[in-house]
């Protein structure tokens, strides 16, 4: 199946940038080229106030202020991470200490998160057990809702648990999303049960079965839950919880910055860009692994 | 061999067998190794969303400012929102407003631009798939509509407005009442194609191209009778995500109403149920009454999920 899968995408690349099947009649030029021009349209208007924010971190102050407002930077200059890099400098906690904190909350969110909850995934959708169907449904329900509903108890839990200001008051929730098991309980089930019960025969364990069957056929699964946990660890300023200077992440640190005002717009410009082009880049380079891992598992065939 | 012995022990005293199988405690003890790699996972979800639900609840019929110990109130914070508190039916009503309209058009975009990005391969796909995706994800990025909005004339749209002459003198766009639900509607769907939008890449992706050649020779004419035939009814867990994804997401719109708007906004033009919730919270202490909210919260994005998960069932039938 998986060669039959590669070939098509060989043929696909020789013939063109659309995907063709074995019936071709059921793609029209016509249809292909509104479809073309719809996503160019929309791609330039999705994509217009990101090329805002690059560009912003490039203009001089003096265009920053213009009349009228241009979207594209004349003369360019990195001026505006050099007077961030100043500001940072001038910082009480050293940077790198904030740059440590984040490292250690979004690294711990994320790695702590995929692996607790492809754990929990596995029996939930490949055993059989008894209460499998009301946890489940508590998970489910548990997305259906946002964090602010449970904002105010979750601060009074972690007040009691004592890990108020410490680095697990943001890990610990954020290993035990909903989405995540959600999301890897739906890719799971699309194991062969045949791989599962052979591994078995085997004389697999059970653990043993998770982590050296299961783990390896759900790499796009788990790379894809990593995006996500990245995405959320990364906007947390960790206000609520973190009092002490010397744990606040990179973010709070950031954000100090741009609320500086008129006098700091040009700093303020350089952290938008920084802030939005990270997680940009974490998932460009998620996607591309993504993509290679289904290449790649095509060749094992 | 493992069937043969099987059935010889079903031959030989097959119904104290099954009895036993059934029992409880020895289903129990057989899936042990379940319960162990589910326990990290569910200890941490008791205390961190099981726990708080139930608790939001029960504070919600309490007076509690977190200092003394909540007294009950019984439904005096329920009646309170509901005919005493105006601003809180405005929130209820701006809330409805964007839910209704960015929940099914965000999910309809979704779809679509899953779908379309789906028929291109290669790098294409990879870049169209990180331009959509991308506003998502951009942490607090969203403030560069700040910049587009801003009220004098070096705001973008401002500035094109006056120079093309359709404008006489800049707009205070999130200072003027009329402007700011329909701006959040369209900086939302912006922020939009999120995790359900990806889910739908995915799921795309999984659909058995067999199924293709199959419904092709079987007389499917076009790709829109193949989307619904074929495609829709294949990745139907993905769509269900989908759906939890965007509702509960424009439910829940607040840090957009409260970077571009401000709390309190403009004659509370921005306000949503999540702003007020805060309002509360966190600068009121109110607890009883902020865990009232939450709960009528609680109470309207579960109860729409369900309805619209009942919805979806039908895809494809």
């Amino acid at each position: 199946m998986m060669g039959k899968k590669m070939r098509k995408k060989k043929t696909g690349k020789i013939l063109g940038i659309f995907k063709r099947r074995e019936k071709k009649l059921n793609r029209s030029a016509a249809g292909n080229t509104i479809l073309f021009i719809l996503m160019t349209i929309c791609g330039l208007a999705m994509i217009l106030p990101l090329v805002m924010i690059v560009n912003n971190s490039l203009k001089p102050l003096d265009e920053l202020f213009q009349f009228p407002p241009k979207i594209f930077v004349r003369n360019p200059t990195l001026e505006n991470f050099s007077d961030l890099f100043v500001q940072v400098n001038d910082s009480w906690v050293p940077f790198s200490r904030y740059i440590l904190n984040t490292v250690i909350i979004t690294g711990g969110g994320m790695v702590g998160h995929v692996v607790i909850a492809s754990m929990a995934a596995y029996p939930l959708s490949k055993h059989d057990f008894p209460g499998k169907k009301i946890l489940f449904a508590f998970v489910v329900m548990s997305m259906m809702f946002s964090w602010q509903v449970t904002q105010i108890p979750q601060y009074m839990i972690i007040s009691w648990l004592k890990i108020n200001n410490t680095y697990l008051a943001l890990i610990l929730p954020a290993c035990s999303f909903g989405m995540g098991l959600y999301l890897m309980k739906q890719f799971m089930e699309q194991i062969p049960d045949s791989l599962i019960e052979s591994a078995r025969l085997d004389g697999a364990s059970e653990y043993r079965t998770f982590w050296s069957i299961v783990m390896p056929n759900v790499k796009p699964a788990w790379l894809t839950l990593a995006i996500f946990q990245f995405q959320q660890m990364w906007g947390n300023t960790g206000s609520t919880f973190l009092r002490d200077e010397q744990l606040k992440p990179l973010q709070y640190s950031l954000n100090q910055i741009a609320a500086g005002g008129a006098a700091r717009a040009g700093a303020g410009a350089a952290v938008t860009f920084i802030v939005a082009a990270v997680p940009i880049t974490f998932f460009l380079i998620c996607q591309r692994n993504v993509l290679e891992t289904m290449t790649t598992s095509g060749m094992k065939d | 061999m493992r069937n043969k012995t099987t059935d010889i022990k079903e031959m030989t005293n097959a119904e104290s067998i099954a009895a036993r199988q059934n029992r409880l405690s020895y289903r129990i003890k057989k899936e042990r190794a379940s319960y162990v790699m589910l326990a990290p996972y569910f200890i941490l979800f008791t205390f961190f969303t099981i726990i708080p639900v139930a608790m939001s609840i029960g504070l919600s019929f309490t007076y509690y400012n977190m200092l003394e110990m909540p007294q009950f109130v019984g439904w005096k914070n329920y009646i309170k929102l509901f005919l005493e508190d105006d601003i809180f039916l405005i929130s209820l009503k701006n809330t409805l407003i964007l839910a209704v309209i960015t929940g099914p058009v965000s999910y309809m975009l979704c779809l679509l631009f899953a779908w379309i990005i789906n028929e291109f391969t290669g790098w294409l796909r990879a870049f169209l798939t990180l331009v959509f995706y991308a506003p998502s994800i951009c942490g607090n990025a969203y403030v560069v509509w700040n910049l587009i909005l801003s009220g004098d004339r070096y705001g973008y749209l401002n500035g094109i407005l006056l120079k093309l002459g359709i404008l006489d003198e800049a707009v205070q766009w999130m200072k003027t009442e009329n402007y700011v639900l329909p701006t959040l509607v369209v900086v939302q769907l912006w922020l939009s194609l999120g995790t359900g939008f990806l889910s739908f890449i995915a799921g795309l992706q999984t659909v058995d191209k067999t199924l293709y050649e199959a419904a092709a020779l079987d007389g499917i004419k076009n790709r829109w009778q193949e989307l619904w035939y074929v495609t829709l009814p294949s990745m139907k867990p993905q769509l269900l995500f989908g759906a939890v994804m965007q509702i509960t997401s424009s439910f829940a719109i607040c840090d957009v109403s409260i970077a571009l708007a401000g709390n309190p906004s403009v004659n509370y033009a921005g306000a949503t149920v999540v702003t007020h919730l805060l309002d509360y919270g966190s600068v009121r202490f109110e607890m009883g009454y902020a865990s009232a909210i939450a709960t009528v919260l609680f109470l309207l994005m579960v109860g729409t999920n369900k309805l619209v998960q009942r919805l979806l069932g039908r895809v494809g039938a």
